[in-house]
């Protein structure tokens, strides 16, 4: 295996950066294989003086934390919630793809690695999709393995179902809980490690800053969330696993704490930030009801295998969705896309839903929302089938909306649901800050510009479970026995820092609630960021979060006591990296002047309102360096090798 | 809509704690109760007073983070509901709220409506798993486990970890919680093996950190916002009383993990 030097590290804001992605030579479907065999390992006994911190404990942290606990590591896992229970990978609702092939349909590795490739819109880095592919059984196996109560047919043998964007039966399930189940999974290993005592968990601290030695990462300030205290951490590499940034749009399915700020420290200390305007918008959540929503819920996916999507023919159509006739209904998907009809790719069916309430045609009291109709599907399989398979989907539609979704169709609009891009990682998953590695949704490496449904859960616990735990070895065997100790003054130093930033954003004593503020650069993300993208909105936007900044820090407003539990400064630390990430955001959609996947700039689209992609100019990850606040950041670029799989116009029709 | 609200305040766990009043306008009955208290904070942190610090975090009724009991009831009125699955349009204007945080068993207040209830996750690190490391497994699908059996395991395994059984325990009872956990790996074959030494491990966890026994009282079945039965704590306590009995006198008591 061809291992070159790490990754160049520029010693100034201007030196160019060697995106070294270190995929390992060899056929792509061995590229992993002759990694494993030919990568450092750290023996058995050694493996308990080297110390890991692990920040998040979703699907990715926990699963990490857990399988490096087991192999005799010494792990500290961090979360701001008040139990390593509760991440937002909880939510996930829908399934987790396997090329298992139960279904005897045709699925295989490559199929798997075809679709990832395929929905992600051939802006994901193959070695890694395929690696993923190949992962993907075991996790299964693994999962069961903990006692994950995936649905069983009645033979007793584990069932299937599709998902959006393919054309084989993969997904595998527990009720609409999948995501509850294999984090339950996942919590109960780590818990196991605590037992054993290899594993420290450390809830209610929430990463503040990342401390840096001598160029290698080594070490976290976190905030105690019920005392205000910071602490500082030291380790021999560190490992974030901390999600998703939807909450910058403000209203998104995301948990609303879920926040980019451990990302963000680690990005403004030198971690490249990828493709951070690839931002998934899922077609299928119940539309905003009122200003002071705090989130949107997601209605599965999964739901698009028996539901129809449909609008009236005409934009004055007021009769209730009963009693509008076959003739007056517009079923886009299935007209548009006969081959996959409801079932095509998340960005299709989002755009498809925004171009038929842009025509008028959008139901509901806000006119932003579309049918998504069971008529049919009960008529067909009975009330009892659909309530076995939906049941608890439709009961939390019923309660959310007070409508009975069984005899009146759900209204339905696309919400931001997931964000493909963040920390930019090589094949070991490691950032350009050695040391220092990204895991699960907090990481861009997989999707590409599109995520395919029930692929999240599957690359967070094949990182987690898998990869890291693998790759990590292979930098902590050149550093055996290095320690630093957090009496090193490169910790006090950023603990200051972190020290300063809070009383900084307490001493505003403003106006405006943090909560206000957010609320505004939600609005500026999804107007101007969102599902449709142009040139002067996205320079608009900039100019407008640039202006939110300085508002944020003169016109701020929290309560004084920081040495607390303090909610409001907690929203507003986090806020104040959502200013600076939304800013890289729109800067981000503007370069990419293509559309690809979920981004589709306005600009670049078929009659049809196809994106059009450009594979000459863009065939590329675009990776942010950070220069200073106030600085523009850098745009550097990995350019996409396709050697398994050539880019092929993405065609669902 | 205009509410009265009674809301628990407690600067930190060592203090005695209040009720404090508020009368909030401007709630509509499409806003969820907790982007009533969004709503709420946001007026007091404009005018200068102390917001209301509750947790929360899904807003879906999944992680189990929000924990109020409102009028008496953890998580409310609302049936198989948690907090933040309550909308204002089951409430009426005028209506008068008394909200407070989980308590019972081993729940201590953090702060206003905020519990520590890290008891619950001690309780699974006793034994609340299937020792497996990460590596190759079984292939599944050699070990077929019976539609109902699985479904019963997953009805188990639905639990949030909220906390609501406690909080509705007159006893102060985590066995609810417990039982889950206990019927959700002991239904299932991968769980047999370490069935006994879990469940007992378990029960010594739940005693040793202050919570209660159960006697029927049925609450936390009422109140659990995801309909987990009590005929799990059946199956908790038939399968205490056997592990008991299989085991011998001198290893009763604390197991050595395995």
């Amino acid at each position: 295996m061809s291992h070159a030097t790490p990754t160049a590290m520029p010693d100034n804001a201007s030196a160019a950066w060697s995106l070294n992605s270190k995929v390992p030579e060899g056929p792509i479907a061995e590229k992993w294989t002759r990694y494993r065999e030919h990568v450092k390992l750290v023996g058995p006994n050694n493996k308990r003086s080297y110390d890991i911190i692990v920040v998040g404990s979703g699907l990715a942290g926990a699963s990490a934390a857990a399988s490096l606990g087991a192999l005799g590591y010494n792990v500290r896992c961090f979360t701001y919630h008040d139990s390593t229970r509760r991440a937002h990978s909880i939510a996930a609702q829908g399934g987790i793809n396997a090329a298992k092939n139960y279904q005897g349909d045709g699925d295989s590795i490559d199929r798997l690695f075809y679709d990832t490739q395929k929905g992600g819109d051939f802006r994901a880095r193959e070695a890694n999709v395929h690696r993923l592919a190949e992962g993907s059984a075991s996790i299964i196996d693994q999962c069961v393995a903990q006692g994950v109560p995936f649905a069983r047919e009645y033979s007793g043998l584990l069932s299937n179902r599709s998902f959006g964007g393919v054309l084989v039966s993969r997904t595998f399930y527990a009720r609409g809980q999948t995501g509850q189940q294999l984090l339950l999974g996942a919590y109960q290993a780590l818990q196991q490690q605590v037992n054993a005592g290899k594993v420290k968990t450390h809830p209610r601290e929430e990463m503040q800053d990342l401390v840096i030695i001598d160029g290698r990462a080594r070490g976290i300030v976190t905030r105690h969330l019920d005392t205000g205290e910071l602490h500082t951490y030291a380790a021999d590499a560190v490992v974030l696993g901390t999600g998703g940034y939807g909450p910058v749009y403000y209203r998104s399915t995301n948990a609303v704490n879920c926040n980019i700020t451990a990302n963000w420290r680690a990005h403004r200390r030198g971690a490249g930030f990828a493709n951070p305007c690839f931002v998934q918008i899922h077609p299928t959540c119940i539309p905003v009801q009122g200003d002071e929503q705090s989130k949107l819920t997601l209605m599965s996916e999964s739901l698009r295998n028996d539901g129809r999507i449909w609008v009236p023919r005409k934009p004055d159509e007021k009769r209730p969705p009963s009693e509008i006739p076959e003739s007056d209904r517009f079923y886009y998907l299935e007209e548009r896309y006969p081959a996959y009809g409801n079932l095509v790719p998340r960005d299709v069916a989002s755009r498809n839903a925004k171009y038929v309430c842009d025509d008028g045609l959008g139901v509901g009291a806000s006119g932003q929302a579309v049918y998504l109709d069971f008529r049919d599907a009960i008529k067909r399989f009975g009330h009892d089938t659909i309530a076995a398979r939906y049941g608890n989907l439709f009961d939390m539609y019923k309660e959310i909306t007070a409508e009975n979704p069984y005899d009146t169709p759900m209204r339905i609009f696309p919400a931001v649901h997931y964000c493909m891009g963040g920390l930019w990682v090589d094949y070991e998953l490691a950032t350009t800050i050695p040391g220092l590695y990204s895991i699960g949704e907090s990481n861009f490496s997989d999707h590409g510009a599109n995520r395919l449904g029930a692929s999240a859960l599957m690359q967070c616990l094949n990182d987690g479970y898998f990869v890291l735990p693998v790759t990590i070895g292979n930098y902590l065997a050149d550093h055996f026995r290095d320690k630093v100790k957090t009496s090193e003054p490169a910790f006090a130093q950023v603990k200051a820092e972190s020290q300063a930033r809070i009383d900084r954003i307490a001493a505003i004593r403003g106006k405006r609630t943090p909560m206000s503020i957010h609320k505004e650069l939600g609005q500026i993300m999804w107007d101007h960021c969102g599902m449709s993208r142009n040139a002067a909105g996205l320079r608009g936007a900039i100019d407008q979060i640039r202006d939110l900044q300085k508002q944020f820090w003169t016109d701020v407003k929290i309560p004084a006591d920081t040495m607390t539990t303090n909610q409001p400064l907690e929203r507003a630390l986090r806020l104040s990296d959502f200013l600076e990430l939304g800013e890289t955001m729109c800067l981000d959609a503007l370069a990419r002047d293509e559309s690809a996947g979920c981004h589709l700039r306005e600009e670049h689209q078929t009659d049809e309102g196809e994106a059009v992609r450009d594979d000459v100019n863009f065939a590329h990850t675009a990776v942010w360096e950070y220069r200073g606040e106030g600085a523009e950041p850098a745009r550097h670029t990995e350019p996409l090798t396709f050697e398994a799989l050539k880019p092929t116009t993405r065609s669902y029709k | 809509m205009r509410l009265v609200l009674h809301i628990w305040r407690q600067a930190k766990t060592a203090d005695k704690g209040h009720f404090e009043r508020h009368e909030l306008d401007g709630v509509v009955a499409d806003m969820s109760f907790l982007e009533m208290l969004d709503l709420l904070n946001d007026k007091l942190l404009e005018s200068d007073k102390l917001p209301v610090v509750f947790d929360s975090d899904c807003r879906e009724g999944i992680c189990g983070t929000c924990s109020l009991v409102i009028n008496g009831y953890a998580h409310g009125p609302g049936h198989a509901a948690a907090t933040c699955q309550l909308y204002m349009r089951d409430f009426h204007d005028g209506q008068e709220l008394w909200i407070e945080p989980f308590r019972g068993g081993a729940f201590k207040v953090v702060k206003d409506l905020m519990t520590d209830r890290s008891a619950l996750d001690r309780i699974i690190q006793a034994g609340g798993y299937i020792s497996v490391p990460t590596g190759p497994k079984p292939e599944p699908n050699s070990n077929p486990i019976p539609q109902d059996i699985a479904e019963r395991a997953m009805d188990a395994a639905a639990c949030i970890g909220c906390g609501a059984c406690v909080a509705a325990c007159p006893n102060g009872s985590a066995m609810l919680f417990m039982s889950a956990k206990v019927s959700h790996l002991g239904s299932l074959p991968q769980g047999q093996p370490e069935r006994d030494q879990r469940v007992i491990n378990m029960v010594e966890q739940h005693e040793e950190e202050g919570f209660g026994s159960c006697t029927n009282h049925a609450e936390c079945q009422a109140a659990c916002p995801k309909e987990i039965s009590i005929d799990f704590i059946g199956q908790l306590n038939r399968d205490y009383q056997r592990a008991m009995l299989l085991k011998p006198h001198k290893l009763r008591g604390k197991l050595p993990n395995a």
